[in-house]
Formats: C-alpha cells, sequence, structure tokens
C-alpha cells in the first residue's frame, strides 16, 4: 500500500497542475501582506473604525497572525477550488488520459488502487493547507513580527500574542478535517467523470450553491443547513475567541466525519462496480 | 493432443442499458496459440477483451483465464497476464523508464531495474528510454505498450488493434515482434483485430465474431482451406459457363462473377468431377484459383 502512495505522490508532483495551488497560494499570501505593509494603517484604521470610540488601541496591530488570520478568512473558498485542480483529477485524470486501464490491467485491487489515490490526494490537502499556514506566518513574522490579534466578528476578541498560535495550530488541523471533507467530495465527482473539468467545476458549484442557499434560502432550507458541511467550512475560526464553543466545534467535527465517510463509501461502492470504457 | 486452455468463453453476454455488445459468447484459446480475435468495428472484440482482464462485468456467463474465474480470482490471474487494451496510453509528462517502473512495481516485478532494460532492448527502445512518453511516435509507443506487457513475465499477452496507426512497415515490425514473443519466449499472444492480413500471417487459430456472436471457431489454415471453399473460374465464356452450371447439379456452387471471373463455393473433392463437366460440354477452362484470402472468408462469414 505504501508503495502504491509513494507511485501515486509522485504522479501527483510530477504534474506541473499541481504547483498551481502552491503558486497561488503564495501569490495571495504575497499580495495581501505587501498590500498591509504599504496601506496597512489605512486598511486596518477601515476594520477598526467603529471601534475607536470605546476602545484605545495601541501596539503592533498588523502582525504576522493579523496577516495568517486575513489570508485564512480569505481562503476558505479559493483553497477547495484548489484541492479540486488535483483530488479531481485523480481518477478522472487517469480515465480521459487512458492510463486507468493500463493500471487495472495489473494485478491490483480496484480497492487498493483507489485507497492509495484517495490517501495522496488527502495529503496533498494537507500539504497544500500547512503550506498556506506555515507561509502565512513566516511571511508575516518576517515582516511585521507578532502581535496581538483582533478578532471581531458578533463579539470582539482581542488576542494576546502568546495565547495566538496554538488557536492557529487546531485551526490547521480543524482545516485539514474539512477540507479533507471537500477533498473527498471532489474524489467522489472524479470518479463519476471522464474529463477533469467536471469534478473541478462540480465542486465548487455545490460548495458555492449550497453556501448561497444556506445563506439566501434559510426559509426554504432552514433545518437543513446546520447538517450541511458547507456550512461549517469557516468554523476553523471558532478557536480565535475567548471562550471555546465545544458544542458547536464538535458538531462541526461529527458533521464533517460524517460526510467524509458517505463520500468515501459511496466512491469506493461505485467505482469497484463500475466498467472501465475509457 | 491439445495442449491447456489459457482462456475460455464460456456462454459470455454483456448486455448495456439498451444494446447487447455480446451475445452468448463461446470459445477457447490454447496455450502457445497466436489467437486472432477478429471481428468488424463494433462486432463486440473490445468489450469482451475488457471483459478477459476484468475492465467490465460480464452480464452473464464465465470467463475462465489461465484456469481461474477472473471475477473472483482477478489478482492472481492478472499476474499472468499482460495486456495492451486499444491505445498505447500512458503518462506523457513521464519518461518511458518512469512508466515501466511504476507498471513494474504495481505489478511487484523483482529485478525491474534488469528486467525494464531486458524489455526495452527487445522492442528497441533502449536509447530512447529516458525520452518522455508526450515526445514518442505512435509506433514507438505500441512498442513501449508491448514493453510493459512483458514486464512481469506473463504466460499470456493479449494485444487488442496491436497495429493501429503503425505506417506499413511498423505493421510488419509489430508482426514480427509478436510471432517472436510468442516464438522465443513461448508466450500465448491473443490478438484482436481487424486487419484481416495481419491475423492471416501470424495467427495459428481465430474467432471471428459479428454482432457479439460467434461467427466461427478454429485453425486459420484449416478455415481457409476448408472442404466448402471459394474458387475462381476463367473459362473462355464466362457467361454460357454460368447459365451451363446454372442448370446443372451445380447450381447451387454459383457464387456470381467478380471481376471477369466466375466465382464457385464447391467441395474440395468435388472441383474435378466439374472441370470434367464443363470440359465434356466443350468449355475451355483456362484456370482455376482457389481465393484463399482471410478477407474473403471474413465476408463471407459476417455478411
Amino acid at each position: 500500500m505504501i508503495k502504491l502512495i509513494q507511485i501515486e505522490l509522485y504522479k501527483i508532483f510530477r504534474k506541473p497542475r499541481t504547483y498551481i495551488g502552491f503558486g497561488a497560494i503564495a501569490f495571495i499570501v504575497v499580495v495581501v501582506n505587501l498590500g498591509f505593509l504599504f496601506e496597512g494603517e489605512q486598511l486596518l484604521g477601515f476594520l477598526i473604525d467603529s471601534l475607536k470610540d470605546k476602545f484605545l488601541l495601541s501596539g503592533n496591530l498588523i502582525n504576522a497572525y493579523t496577516m495568517s488570520f486575513v489570508i485564512l478568512n480569505s481562503l476558505w473558498i479559493h483553497l477547495p477550488i484548489l484541492i479540486s485542480i488535483t483530488a479531481g483529477d485523480m481518477i478522472s485524470g487517469e480515465a480521459n488520459n487512458g492510463t486507468f486501464r493500463l493500471l487495472l490491467t495489473r494485478p491490483i485491487s480496484r480497492s487498493k488502487l483507489l485507497a492509495a489515490k484517495l490517501i495522496s490526494a488527502w495529503i496533498y490537502t494537507v500539504l497544500l493547507l500547512l503550506f498556506m499556514i506555515a507561509f502565512s506566518l513566516a511571511l508575516g513574522y518576517l515582516i511585521f513580527g507578532v502581535g496581538d490579534l483582533i478578532v471581531i466578528k458578533s463579539t470582539i476578541s482581542i488576542l494576546a500574542a502568546d495565547d495566538t498560535l496554538w488557536r492557529f495550530g487546531y485551526a490547521t488541523l480543524y482545516g485539514i478535517l474539512s477540507m479533507t471533507t471537500v477533498t473527498s467530495l471532489s474524489f467522489l465527482l472524479s470518479s463519476l467523470s471522464e474529463n477533469s473539468i467536471g469534478p473541478i467545476v462540480g465542486t465548487f458549484a455545490i460548495i458555492v450553491g449550497l453556501t448561497i442557499v444556506s445563506t439566501l434560502g434559510y426559509a426554504l432550507i432552514g433545518p437543513a443547513i446546520p447538517y450541511l458541511f458547507t456550512t461549517y467550512l469557516p468554523s476553523w475560526d471558532l478557536f480565535f475567541t475567548m471562550e471555546l464553543n465545544t458544542a458547536k466545534l464538535t458538531h462541526a467535527i461529527y458533521v464533517n466525519l460524517a460526510y467524509t465517510i458517505a463520500f468515501i463509501t459511496f466512491t469506493f461502492y461505485y467505482f469497484k462496480n463500475k466498467d472501465i470504457l475509457s | 493432443m491439445k495442449n491447456e486452455i489459457f482462456l475460455e468463453f464460456d456462454h459470455v453476454s454483456k448486455q448495456y442499458k439498451d444494446f447487447l455488445a455480446v451475445d452468448d459468447l463461446s470459445f477457447k484459446v490454447y496455450e502457445g496459440d497466436i489467437f486472432g480475435f477478429l471481428g468488424p468495428n463494433g462486432a463486440g472484440k473490445s468489450t469482451s477483451i475488457r471483459m478477459t482482464l476484468s475492465l467490465i462485468k460480464p452480464t452473464t456467463g464465465n470467463i475462465t483465464l489461465l484456469g481461474k474465474n477472473i471475477v473472483n480470482e482477478r489478482e492472481e490471474t492478472l499476474s499472468q497476464v499482460g495486456a495492451l487494451i486499444e491505445k498505447p496510453d500512458f503518462y506523457p509528462y513521464l519518461t518511458a523508464q518512469k512508466n515501466l517502473e511504476i507498471l513494474g512495481k504495481i505489478s511487484g516485478v523483482a529485478n525491474l531495474s534488469s528486467k525494464i532494460d531486458e524489455v526495452l532492448e527487445l522492442v528497441g527502445l533502449t536509447t530512447r528510454r529516458g525520452s518522455k512518453v508526450k515526445t514518442y511516435s505512435q509506433g514507438m509507443k505500441q512498442r513501449l505498450g508491448i514493453a510493459q506487457t512483458l514486464l512481469h513475465d506473463p504466460k499470456l499477452i493479449i494485444l487488442d488493434e496491436p497495429a493501429n496507426g503503425l505506417d506499413p512497415q511498423g505493421q510488419v515490425d509489430m508482426r514480427e515482434l509478436i510471432v517472436r514473443i510468442n516464438k522465443e519466449r513461448g508466450i500465448t499472444v491473443i490478438i484482436s483485430s481487424h486487419i484481416l492480413n495481419e491475423v492471416e500471417q501470424i495467427c495459428d487459430r481465430m474467432v471471428i465474431i459479428n454482432k457479439g456472436q460467434s461467427m466461427v471457431e478454429g485453425n486459420v489454415s484449416e478455415l481457409l482451406t476448408e472442404s466448402r471453399m471459394k474458387v475462381s473460374y476463367v473459362t473462355d465464356d464466362n457467361n454460357r459457363t454460368l447459365e451451363l452450371l446454372a442448370n446443372s447439379k451445380y447450381k447451387d456452387n454459383i457464387n456470381g462473377i467478380e471481376k471477369e471471373k466466375l466465382s464457385l463455393l464447391i467441395e474440395h473433392e468435388n472441383i474435378p468431377e466439374m472441370n470434367n463437366f464443363l470440359s465434356n460440354e466443350g468449355v475451355k477452362v483456362y484456370s482455376i484459383e482457389p481465393i484463399r484470402s482471410l478477407e474473403e472468408y471474413f465476408i463471407s462469414m459476417t455478411k
């Protein structure tokens, strides 16, 4: 199995498209950091303008943590697209290239091959997320240093610098979980398709579609919203409140796990019985 | 005595939603054969080949490959089979060497490096092993396709349209390579093809299928020289000869006039008697030529 995973990872990292995700993240991180470097005061002023009457804010408010928080906030919608470029290509790309029949005429079970591909796609997802967090923190640290993090949501949380790094650690772990669900969805769509565009567009359409419906169609699907995995894609920010909402976090984790298991089960069932016609 | 049966289709059918691709197909391939799997486009060849390799599940019937049921014992069976299905598709962004390494590792090939050297040498691609496959010509890809079938020392290789897209010299080279693999390595070969000449030249046995059904199965040379053979006659007056035959006991043997030659379907042993009949009627027979090509046979079986 390890040999198969190594082969799949080798194939992933020999494809130029694999680096689109890393390149896009690096570009966004650099642009956001440079934006704050040159126009940070204005941008921050816009964000905390309403607080100036009630709080006296001082110190290094633009810092590595602020940068990383902003980037995490902006990328929860970008990351699924970047993930699906690779995960969505794992099966459909082989079908499209005609290499699936080459692999499946070898003495290897379909389930093993599928498992190796899925694990490799997960590993890619984890690496992408770790790269995003690590690069964002590192570049932010080099340019701005560290400082307290102000999180403005329905409540205002001012998190001390020495109380923040662990939150990024847990947020990353949660991000891995939620993006694993996205990877599994993309993988499922990949098993249904014989070209890579379908799974990429499909993943994006499902995520955006469910997010829009959740936001605008409360009356229509209100009771279902707490059970949609898209509801919990941005839930990594639950770690950036003074008091952790463990009940909501636990629910988010269960929903993500349930969807991941459902997506994988369907993929394996479908693929095991699929006629390979490509 | 017949050799061991390597592949047996036993009343196999494949039904897609509204299309019966393979219809109650039965045939056998024996050890050591170069077996031709012949049929026009859309006859069900590729579906049958894919069922043999468990890429497609049959709707009914059993396929026994190397004594095992391919559906139930897929991995054990495929460890002894090499296959090239339709186009030789590889990872274009990888070199030939890397492609073979990946396939060899998946197949659990021991001494992979030397095995790769050996198969690349056999197909004449040693000097291009480090080139990315996307730079290969169609002929080179076909040869690499053959090389990958041999990596794990199979007992049987299955080649689906191996000469597709090759120029005439490439087709000759491919035929020679297949025969070498069969004779020198003792590997049984199944060739699916619609190129009749290819099958006629290199296959020992064959099955002809059409519309998913078996038309005929047997030894290629025997099938082509079977008792009721097609012959062309050239006489001093073909129209008169035709009229004479039409009013004789040979009327059922008439196949028509093709390219100024009288075409007859007649039992081998009856040819001298008919010759005498024509001679006694004053017909001058200038030539009698057996039409032995598989093409004629194929058309007669599939029309």
